[in-house]
């Protein structure tokens, strides 16, 4: 097969100090071939895809190597022919559709205009028929009505095939994917996953696909680069990488990735990746690992060959291969026993929205020391149904009960006790943190309001919730803009376990987070509900997460609850075609799967 | 931004990068609020201590009407034979005083009626902003000149009106940052525990209102400062003899052409106190401008 994509010792470093923000990054893509780019935020995927079109963000600079599209040097080209190149020799589809439209501007005139920037079609009506042909390539309509339509009367996947729609439609002999499913539900996921192979395949485009869960790159990709700290510490085919990961990093990423088939313990990675400015000498990511020794520390090991086609950048990859996954461990299905009265109980609860029906004849029961799972698509209501259940959203009817008492409509008109027996945790830890106000601000809230525990007297309670958390005393004088992701969401917890609930009320909380990250959250929501005797329920649209933490298990479609029972029993043997068709659009890390023997060795 | 695991597992902050440097001073590393500083600064010190340093008493005949410098008045005399030097020493605190304090009850009262009305039931809405729009709507400065023809030139009076005229900005200004607060999830996190509209306000609104308020306090208080020389100059704030600045220039045009000094003594401590005050307001924005994507995810 033909290479297309040549990256040569690439290496982007921030403008001012010289730091290197990626290097030493090479690799090549042949035509119709997948590359997938993983590693947590901060890592440089996007950063090497950037490069790809000659871009590198405001305030850093493309310092050496080169990057060779179809025989171009694309960061030789003068800034006419860099911008004659992107969109006609590279093409970008980024993360959020949402912002990447014009929302003042129909999708047929959107379309058209990146079709005259590159005198791609001659003419009007050729270039009618082009956008005609690639909206049909992406599986969407192609009449006029649908040219007409503006940004916002899209859904989310929709406007995402828009995005990739207006990548194809010239014909780009490569493509970068900036995580174009992170923001869609699964079954969306599916379909533009699906779109991706088949237009990658049909017109010979070399891919690159970032992202952070292996097991979309699993499902897509025909390579992938695994990236830490800026360098590419593992890369190889995905059959090989995904079976014997050699780099402790990779091997701690399949490790905290969710599988639907196996009830497993996911394993984070404590720590983050580290920023430029502070990545240690040596291997950078000996701080963070279990296998580091004193030699990891001293000099920076080089990517070196183990396999076919597999190169690991560690100076212990020969001897980790065979070291059993540490973390690795199988637990056996927790045999839930549903206590004799429930605790929290919906009876028929419908939630309108301006008169429509979101959620309809909804009716679940939480026992004491569950967790029950709430899964769907977007827009099945389950976020509904959460927000009424915890006084957010008001506008219902039907019967909730929390210990056979019937509960008033609205949080504010609810007795104190209720208020704080019921706890709620926001999906986007961005938003739902005050940015004005510390941490131990934030964390003391509850105790003002609810017991008057104000200043001092709050501090050491304030530190006991964050130690619960596993975050140290001192976050407590730090803003929510100085800490990352993970740390937010575990401050959000924090602040909801202060209340002592007996509830915990989780909306989708990890789906803004790496896989990473969103394991050690996991963890953390197990251990909170062994400790505290928690009952819990988990808003997701990832079935494999319900796996990993769920007792039983709700799905929801269009606002109806199709199917439910005990977690194992819904996810292996599903009885309703939508739990069947969730199932089997959720990506998955198969060749794990194929080793189930050996992983089942790994208990720790 | 790195994290490393303490002894006991927990995540610690990584210290180096989580700085955290206060508005007030970045502000005060900004060129142009470091310039307004040095234009108002002295202004202010003269309003402030002029009264101590001056040679005469304002009130004082220290020659004949319009005579040039002297070795007595060093700035010649005014319209009445009064020592220019010490009427202008004399003549800023009602200006410094009255802006202020119309400035921060406009302020105040803007603030308080836009977090009420960006955070409550919509009929409530609907009745602020519909006052706030008619109060907008009138010309400003007729409406003072009014109401001060009406009950006469009481100073108090005049900082009401004053203070009104900016009032229904800063509520605008208010309710809208409130509106978009309010819609953030954190507030949702103190309705689901049951925290009061007030205190929600006031804990959750407020901080997030401290930097567009400190931009929106500069550009009023150089409003308040124009507005009020201006209704002193037409002769309806203090009344004469008492010496100020906006008095001083209605009082001594006829003379200008013979003896310039009060004029432009009282011309150039208004206008440079206002453009100080508006360099700085200048220099807080550009630097709340440049925090933009900083609190952003």
């Amino acid at each position: 097969m033909s290479r297309v994509v040549e990256v040569a010792d690439l290496r982007v470093e921030l403008a001012g100090s010289g730091l290197d923000i990626v290097d030493e990054v090479s690799f090549g893509i042949d035509a119709a071939e997948i590359v997938a780019v993983v590693g947590e935020s901060g890592s440089g995927k996007t950063t090497v895809g950037a490069a790809l079109l000659g871009y590198a963000r405001h305030g850093a600079r493309i310092a050496r190597g080169s990057v060779r599209v179809d025989g171009v040097d694309v960061l030789a080209l003068g800034p006419e022919a860099l911008r004659a190149a992107r969109g006609k020799l590279v093409a970008y589809v980024p993360q959020d559709p949402a912002t990447a439209l014009n929302p003042a501007v129909t999708i047929g005139v959107q379309l058209v205009e990146a079709l005259k920037a590159h005198d791609e079609c001659a003419g009007q009506q050729e270039r009618r028929e082009r956008v005609r042909q690639t909206l049909a390539e992406v599986q969407l309509p192609d009449d006029d009505a649908f040219l007409k339509r503006l940004p916002h009367q899209l859904s989310g996947g929709q406007k995402q095939r828009v995005c990739i729609a207006m990548a194809v439609a010239c014909r780009p002999r490569c493509i970068v994917f900036d995580e174009p499913t992170t923001g869609l539900d699964v079954t969306t996921q599916a379909h533009v996953l699906e779109t991706v192979r088949t237009l990658c395949a049909t017109h010979g485009i070399a891919s690159v696909y970032i992202t952070h869960d292996l097991a979309v790159v699993a499902t897509l990709a025909h390579r992938v680069l695994v990236t830490y700290a800026g360098r590419i510490v593992e890369q190889g085919p995905c059959e090989a990488v995904f079976t014997r990961p050699r780099h402790p990093y990779t091997q701690r990423l399949v490790a905290a990735t969710p599988h639907v088939h196996v009830r497993q313990v996911l394993e984070g990675i404590a720590g983050s990746a580290p920023a430029p400015r502070r990545r240690p000498q040596g291997c950078s990511f000996a701080p963070r690992c279990a296998f580091a020794e004193a030699r990891c520390r001293e000099l920076e090991p080089p990517l070196t060959l183990v396999a076919p086609g597999q190169e690991v950048r560690c100076v212990r990859a020969e001897e980790l291969s065979i070291t059993p996954r540490a973390s690795l461990a199988v637990v056996g299905e927790s045999a839930s026993s549903p206590a004799a009265a429930p605790l929290v109980e919906l009876d028929n609860v419908t939630a309108y929205y301006g008169g429509v029906a979101a959620a309809r004849d909804v009716s679940f029961a939480l026992h004491a020391g569950e967790c029950l799972a709430v899964v769907g698509a977007s827009g099945s209501g389950k976020t509904t149904i959460a927000r009424t259940i915890v006084g957010l959203h008001v506008d219902r009817s039907g019967a909730i009960r929390l210990d056979g008492e019937e509960l008033p409509r609205a949080a504010k008109d609810r007795p104190l006790a209720v208020r704080q027996a019921l706890q709620f945790v926001f999906q986007n830890p961005y938003g739902s943190l005050n940015p004005r106000r510390s941490v131990g601000d934030i964390v003391a809230m509850p105790l003002r309001h609810f017991a008057g525990i104000r200043g001092r007297e709050a501090l050491p309670r304030v530190e006991e919730a964050l130690e619960r958390v596993s975050l140290s005393p001192a976050f407590a004088q730090l803003y929510p803009g100085q800490l990352s992701g993970g740390e937010r969401q575990r401050v959000a917890l924090a602040r909801a376990m202060v209340c002592e609930p007996r509830i915990l009320i989780c909306d989708e909380i990890t789906s803004a987070l790496d896989v990473s990250v969103q394991a050690s959250i996991v963890r953390l929501l197990e251990r909170l509900r062994a400790e505290s005797g928690l009952s819990m329920l988990f808003i997701t649209h990832n079935l494999a997460l319900v796996r990993a933490l769920a007792d039983r298990v709700v799905v929801m479609q269009d606002g109806r609850i199709v199917e439910s029972g005990d977690a194992s029993d819904v996810l292996l043997r599903a009885s309703h075609s939508y739990t069947q068709r969730l199932l089997r659009d959720t990506p998955r890390l198969e060749p794990l799967t194929i080793n189930q023997h050996e992983v089942k060795g790994a208990v720790r | 931004m790195s994290a490393v695991a303490d002894a006991a597992g927990r995540s610690a902050p990584a210290p180096a990068t989580r700085e955290r440097t206060g508005l007030p001073r970045r502000v005060a590393r900004n060129r142009r609020a470091q310039l307004g500083v040095a234009l108002a600064g002295p202004v202010v010190l003269l309003a402030l201590l002029g009264p101590l340093l001056a040679p005469h008493a304002p009130t004082v005949f220290v020659g004949r009407p319009f005579e040039g410098p002297s070795s007595s008045a060093p700035l010649g005399t005014d319209y009445l034979g009064q020592d220019v030097l010490s009427r202008l020493l004399w003549g800023g605190r009602s200006v410094l005083w009255m802006s202020l304090a119309a400035t921060f009850l406009g302020v105040a009262v803007g603030v308080w009626a836009g977090l009420v009305a960006g955070y409550t039931r919509r009929s409530i809405d609907a009745a602020i902003m519909g006052v706030s729009d008619l109060v907008l709507g009138l010309p400003q400065i007729v409406l003072a000149l009014l109401f001060v023809s009406m009950l006469g030139p009481k100073l108090w009076l005049i900082v009401v009106l004053v203070a009104a005229a900016h009032a229904p900005r800063v509520a605008r200004l208010t309710r809208s940052v409130t509106l978009e607060v309010t819609r953030r999830e954190f507030v949702e996190a103190a309705e689901v525990l049951g925290v009061g509209r007030w205190r929600i306000r006031i804990d959750e609104v407020l901080p997030n209102l401290v930097t567009p308020l400190a931009v929106e306090t500069g550009i009023r208080l150089t409003w308040s400062i124009g507005m009020i020389a201006a209704i002193s100059f037409l002769g309806f704030g203090i009344q004469p003899p008492n010496a100020d600045w906006g008095l001083m220039i209605n009082e001594n045009r006829t003379g200008l052409s013979v003896q310039p000094w009060p004029v432009v003594g009282a011309v150039l401590c208004i206008s440079v106190f206002a453009i100080g005050v508006n360099l700085i307001a200048e220099g807080i924005s550009r630097t709340v401008a440049g925090d933009d994507g900083r609190e952003a995810p």
